[in-house]
């Protein structure tokens, strides 16, 4: 297991240079240089300032050379600083807004295991009867709903025509005099649509792979034994048939980490939260060159960090892997 | 297989849906009662009226006419990305599963390293970089999406190749350029099929995700994802703004996704439990 765990961690190394490969020649590639968006913004620049930027930045050396200083800056958590007005380094800049994204992001994890399995449980139980047609209906309106769009209703049902709740930002004005109490209900009230929505995606995708799931384990030799030696039917289900119904969930939850993190894009522009995705769109709105590379890394490697957290998780909970 | 598939009236209903639609983004000219970027400050952000059933925006356009004209942008975007998606994907896939090799672990690995930078991320990110014009969206969007295609005509040359009518083939002396365009492809391109149908879905979704964001189609053209942004500037008081070009979205995916399932089920009922 332990030896399993290491091998799963090198793997990470090459996947990661690969990643910061591609952001980097992407963006180096792509035409317009950095200091042309400093030359846009101060109209007063002169081509020779421009120049002396370029070198200043080390932008007019071989794109190998940058490469090279910028991975080694990189390995210090150094991408440089953001290129707006404020100048500060993109990393202050990262760090304050990750934990906002990344619990975000977990909340909404718990609600789709929360609400998916058992409905996908549920589905596979009952196959072609009513409320499993009405499910799959559901799923698939689910699928071809555009996340923004029903943000957009939510916003103007919830927000504006029944005024039930707060459409933008995480608190009220005048949060730091709320109790304690009153400060939970008022971030939980910020926090109810913007959670629904970045889950509202996962619900159907996950709740449809569990039925297919459990409709397959179902159907295996082992359950019509557990079936035969006479248990209840729920024991069967929940004992035998959903453990390992559940197995490939943790592979399908780590693998819709980039779809959770890109589409925090999304809600956050939507709903005005300070988090990763709202910066980035920021970053790019302003094309903030550094701010845009560092989000980019800083994203692919939640994502790498979620393979690998879900790959981990398989393996503890799988004998078959464990005992290897 | 056709037979199976008129069977299966959600297919059918999204065959149709879809053919419709077409139609409607070919002809939009004939169909839209407005010029759909004609302004009209007389008439700015009305309810939707017998004059304009789906109301108008901002500057006093037609909605309804600016959602049909937005089917073409969304169904030709749609269309260019899952088509260059797919050579992508089909061509890397094929040399890759058929020569094997050094190529194939490169190729393999960079597919990997893809699918680990968040999609949305790097579409942002190349798009700030470039202007935010159609054809760089379709290129944008195609580029960064082959990957599952990749993967799968892979997966299907690595067991096509190992078959007789493959052995036969070379025994009377096709070009490995031969066998690979002529004998396996063929073979190997149904699954291809359903993931471009749905890839067609994926990619008007993201198109309209953009456009929604400001980076995507740029105004006056109109698109289902940037009338939407202006129902968002004035969702207090204009809500048809917001209602009606999400559903032309909701109805073109869903579509295109009972399409893409139908044919899944109708190639390999076995799927189909």
């Amino acid at each position: 297991m332990i030896k399993y765990f290491f091998k799963r961690l090198l793997q990470i190394v090459p996947t990661f240079i690969g990643i910061t490969l591609i952001s980097f020649f992407i963006l180096h590639l792509a035409p317009g240089k950095p200091t042309d968006i400093m030359g846009e913004l101060n109209p007063r620049m002169t081509p020779e300032a421009r120049i002396q930027l370029q070198k200043q930045w080390g932008l007019d050396k071989p794109i190998i050379v940058q490469y090279g200083v910028w991975l080694k800056n990189l390995a210090r958590l150094d991408f440089g600083d953001s290129l707006s007005t404020d100048r500060r380094p993109v990393w202050d800049k990262i760090k304050e807004r990750l934990p906002i994204t990344i619990s975000i992001n977990i909340i909404s994890m718990f609600i789709i295991f929360l609400v998916a399995i058992p409905i996908g449980i549920y589905s596979a139980q009952h196959q072609y009867s009513l409320p499993d047609k009405l499910i799959t209906v559901f799923v698939f309106i689910g699928f071809a709903t555009p996340a923004f769009w029903l943000a957009l209703l939510l916003m103007l049902f919830f927000g504006v025509y029944l005024n039930w709740l707060p459409i933008s930002g995480l608190q009220s004005l005048g949060y730091e005099h709320l109790s304690v109490l009153g400060k939970i209900t008022d971030r939980a009230r910020h926090l109810i649509l913007p959670v629904f929505i970045s889950a509202f995606g996962g619900m159907a995708g996950l709740s449809r792979y569990m039925r297919s799931n459990m409709l397959e384990v179902i159907r295996q030799d082992y359950i019509t034994t557990a079936r035969a030696k006479g248990l209840s039917e729920g024991k069967v289900i929940y004992k035998h048939a959903l453990r390992n119904a559940l197995l490939p969930v943790i592979t399908i939850l780590g693998l819709s980490v980039p779809a959770l993190v890109g589409g925090s894009v999304i809600f956050e522009t939507i709903f005005a939260i300070p988090g990763m995705g709202q910066l980035f769109y920021m970053a790019v709105m302003m094309r903030d060159y550094n701010l845009i590379m560092g989000g980019l890394v800083i994203g692919s490697v939640l994502t790498l960090l979620g393979n690998l957290l879900a790959d981990i998780s398989y393996a503890l909970a799988d004998p078959r892997i464990r005992t290897r | 297989m056709w037979k199976r598939f008129r069977k299966n009236k959600l297919a059918l209903f999204g065959a149709v849906t879809v053919f419709i639609l077409c139609g409607v983004a070919l002809f939009a000219p004939w169909f839209a009662p407005h010029d759909p970027v004609s302004i009209d400050v007389d008439h700015i952000l009305e309810p939707p009226s017998a004059g304009h059933p789906l109301g108008t925006d901002e500057l006093g356009r037609d909605v309804l006419s600016r959602i049909i004209w937005g089917a073409r942008i969304s169904l030709a975007v749609g269309f260019v990305a899952v088509g260059i998606s797919a050579l992508i994907g089909i061509l890397l896939g094929a040399i890759s599963g058929y020569y094997g090799g050094w190529f194939d672990t490169v190729i393999m690995r960079f597919v990997d390293v893809m699918l680990c930078i968040p999609t949305f991320f790097l579409i942002l990110a190349a798009i700030a970089f470039l202007e935010p014009n159609i054809w760089i969206i379709m290129a944008v969007i195609g580029l960064t999406s082959w990957m599952g295609v990749a993967r799968l005509v892979r997966a299907e040359f690595l067991s096509l190749k190992e078959r007789e009518f493959i052995l036969a083939a070379r025994c009377v002396g096709a070009s490995n350029f031969r066998i690979i365009f002529r004998h396996i492809l063929p073979n190997a391109l149904s699954p291809v099929l359903v993931s471009v149908v749905l890839g067609v879905a994926g990619a008007i979704l993201v198109e309209s995700a953009l456009s929604f964001l400001g980076i995507g189609i740029q105004p006056p053209t109109a698109s289902w994802g940037n009338i939407l942004a202006s129902g968002k500037d004035n969702i207090e008081i204009a809500w048809w703004l917001s209602v009606f070009p999400g559903v032309a979205i909701l109805v073109t995916v869903l579509a295109y996704n009972l399409l893409g399932e139908g044919i899944r089920d109708a190639i390999d009922p076995r799927l189909k439990k």
